[in-house]
């Protein structure tokens, strides 16, 4: 059981973190913009097909850094063109355009790479086992996932409070008109920042391809996830986003790890049930079968009970 | 008598529609549109005339279904027998019911908040319906048998055409329906929420219960397209509730325009034949779809029906006609830069060989298929390009009042 939980711990750190690098692109954006990116799990997609096909030619390692540049690029071409154009339409206009642009991005990517599964693997380098233990091993490109993500992390942090830029980020976010009126250019700073967020998720596609699959449904199921997550964070919060990745991470990794079912814990209350009973299906639910469940039920409970979630601000 | 033909004309063209198109296919795609157009209408009581923009509507179109089949199952297992008209009524009845649930806390904001929560829903409900087999029937789905009611008036429904003239019957009463209740003071006062909800407030009104009633009445109306659904096709899979099919009703009320009663229904027709028809030509039709939707949003925030709606003021003052030539002279080199994109997107999907595009023979393997196909589109966009501002300016002059 012991072995069971540490794997499962360590696998949700991996997919917390790797959620959280997509989650705090698309938190700084909605802060910056009030803008909702649909398409940012697509950007993420992009980022891992992208490295698969630049990798066929030079390796992992020039993708790692390519693909991400390619993906941010585009990423601030569609703010600059696409979103730009769109912001007079209002909120449900934007909202509306990234879910087509989306929709489009999946269709493109099954149309031009195909609908199969990618054989995208991690590279030879790091295709070791890094320990071994219970007689299970830990392969090394998952612990070099973590490293690169904290990097990340800590290297964002830093940015945001430390640097000048982040400091015009910061304030853009919150008083918009003074920073345009001290002569910065605000359009240029979201285009940036939209950029940069995409190319945040394009590495996190890039990480997570050879793991979790390339396939054109990748974006899909994220996608939502990462939505959950920026809600239940609270949006525009980057503490809340690390928080509710993390949370969302490992709350699945553990429950499909922990084989418990209704059937155990009523058996463990002293109840039987009768097997062709009408409410058979919810008798015999099961942790690892609620687990594709939980993040949404945590989202709806959120935006029920509290709202702004665990870090927001309160709503203006 | 004004306000009447329209619907006379609907009516009419209800009942023509499957004289003109008699094949199997014709009447099949005909059942499509008609369960597409009150689905549609009944999404955009909520976008258009609520403001309240769902990505989980499939949710009670999917309800709706799932009951409707499980009462033709019924039928079939020695449950309670009834006419299999009144399907989309138990179908419509099931959507309220879940739209009464979800909306009790789901209508408390508009905005994010909504699109946010109807997400989630959509999200947990299709991933139920995996888990919940019993209901949901698992990767099978739930099917029924439709002719195992009692005939009404000689029609035992076996037959796509007389499923039909169900589907007509219900299209026509839940469309009036719907425009009636945009006239009603709960449809008049949904539209001032949509507008400015602080001010709706202040002059007394719960707005969370303005739009909760229009929620709930949406509900019913996606569970009657729903229950059409289950009519039309006798099987529902957990794809119905799905949020693909969310997204599609949002692609069709959005290409037709959100912002008139009709253009659900025009967006319901078009996308209904671009789906069976363009889907037989070419691989790539569903990326040409996200294409338009995306280009619409940008460029047509009004949709189709915004475009049409366009011309009411200079075919009022009879200057149509002027606007011909420049619409020829833009429409032509813009026919022509998509056309030879399409032949660029065509070529690129085949990746080797040769491929069929508009009766030409493209081979890939040759470069000036490539080289010729990107020449003409540059050199069509260059020309749209350059005769935009002639059409602006006709445009202007046609559509201007005359100083008096």
């Amino acid at each position: 059981m012991i072995d069971v939980l540490i794997f499962a711990t360590l696998n949700g750190l991996v997919t917390g973190l790797l959620l959280f690098l997509l989650a705090s692109g698309l938190t700084l954006i909605f802060s910056m913009m009030g803008v909702l990116n649909f398409a940012h799990a697509s950007f993420y997609m992009l980022g891992a097909y992208c490295a698969f096909s630049i990798g066929q030619y030079t390796g992992f390692w020039p993708a790692l850094i390519l693909a991400p540049v390619l993906v941010g690029g585009f990423g601030a071409l569609v703010e600059r063109y696409g979103l730009r154009h769109v912001h007079k339409s209002g909120h449900v206009a934007e909202l509306v355009f990234t879910f087509g642009l989306a929709f489009l991005i999946e269709q493109a990517v099954q149309s031009f790479w195909g609908a199969d599964t990618k054989n995208y693997q991690p590279p030879a380098l790091l295709d070791f086992p890094l320990f071994t233990l219970f007689g299970q091993d830990f392969p090394a490109y998952k612990a070099f996932m973590l490293l690169v993500s904290i990097g990340i992390f800590i290297g964002l942090y830093w940015g945001l409070t430390r640097t000048r830029t982040g400091m015009i980020i910061q304030a853009a976010t919150s008083h918009p008109q003074t920073v345009a009126n001290l002569g910065h250019n605000l359009p240029l700073i979201h285009t940036l920042v939209f950029g940069a967020g995409s190319a945040l998720a394009a590495l996190a596609g890039v990480l997570a391809g050879p793991v979790l699959t390339t396939f054109p449904g990748m974006a899909a199921t994220l996608g939502s996830i990462v939505f959950v997550i920026v809600v239940i964070g609270g949006l525009g919060s980057l503490t809340g986003a690390l928080v509710a990745s993390l949370l969302i991470g490992l709350l699945q990794s553990w429950a499909i790890a922990v084989d418990v079912g209704m059937a155990d814990l009523l058996h463990w209350v002293g109840v039987e049930f009768p097997p062709d009973h009408p409410l058979k299906d919810i008798w015999r639910l099961s942790l690892p079968q609620l687990a594709p469940v939980l993040p949404y039920l945590l989202l709806v409970l959120m935006l029920i009970f509290h709202p702004s979630g665990l870090f927001g601000k309160r709503e203006g | 008598m004004k306000h009447l033909l329209p619907w006379i004309v609907f009516a009419l063209l209800l009942l023509m529609l499957p004289w003109l198109f008699p094949s199997v296919l014709g009447i099949s795609i005909l059942n499509e549109m008609a369960i597409a157009i009150v689905f549609a209408l009944s999404y955009n009581m909520l976008l258009g005339q609520g403001g309240m923009l769902s990505f989980g509507h499939a949710v009670y179109f999917g309800l709706g279904g799932f009951m409707a089949a499980h009462a033709l199952l019924g039928m079939e297992l020695g449950g309670p027998i009834f006419s299999v008209t009144l399907i989309p009524l138990v179908a419509g009845g099931f959507g309220l019911l879940a739209a009464v649930l979800i909306g009790s806390f789901s209508t408390r904001r508009a905005g994010t908040a909504f699109a946010m929560i109807s997400l989630g829903v959509g999200e947990l409900l299709a991933a139920l319906a995996l888990i919940l087999v019993s209901f949901f029937g698992g990767e099978a789905g739930i099917s029924g048998d439709r002719s195992l009611g009692p005939a009404f008036l000689g029609a035992d429904f076996a037959q796509d055409s007389q499923v039909y003239a169900l589907a007509a019957v219900w299209t026509f009463v839940s469309t009036l329906a719907m425009y009636l209740f945009t006239q009603t003071p709960a449809g008049r006062m949904a539209n001032a929420v949509r507008d400015n909800p602080e001010r709706a407030a202040f002059l007394g009104y719960n707005v969370q219960r303005v739009r909760l009633l229009s929620f709930i009445v949406s509900g019913f109306f996606a569970g009657v397209a729903g229950g059409l659904f289950a009519l039309h096709y006798e099987i529902l899979t957990a794809q119905n509730l799905s949020t693909t099919t969310s997204g599609n009703v949002l692609l069709m009320s959005y290409i037709g325009g959100v912002g008139f009663f009709t253009g659900p229904m025009i967006g319901a027709v078009v996308l209904t034949l671009i789906n069976s028809v363009l889907s037989h030509y070419t691989e790539l039709w569903l990326l040409y779809l996200g294409l338009s939707f995306v280009l619409t949003v940008m460029f047509l925030p009004q949709g189709l029906t915004g475009l049409l709606m366009m011309h009411r003021t200079p075919w009022r003052r009879g200057r149509l006609r002027s606007l011909l030539r420049p619409y020829l002279l833009t429409g032509i080199p813009a026919t022509l830069c998509l056309f030879s994109v399409f032949a660029l997107l065509e070529m690129l999907h085949q990746g080797s060989g040769s491929v069929m595009f508009f009766g030409l023979a493209l081979n890939t393997e040759q470069p000036w298929a490539w080289l010729g196909a990107l020449l003409l589109a540059i050199a069509a966009a260059y020309g749209w390009r350059r005769s935009l501002p002639s059409l602006r300016e006709a445009w202007r002059s046609a559509s201007q009042e005359d100083a008096p």
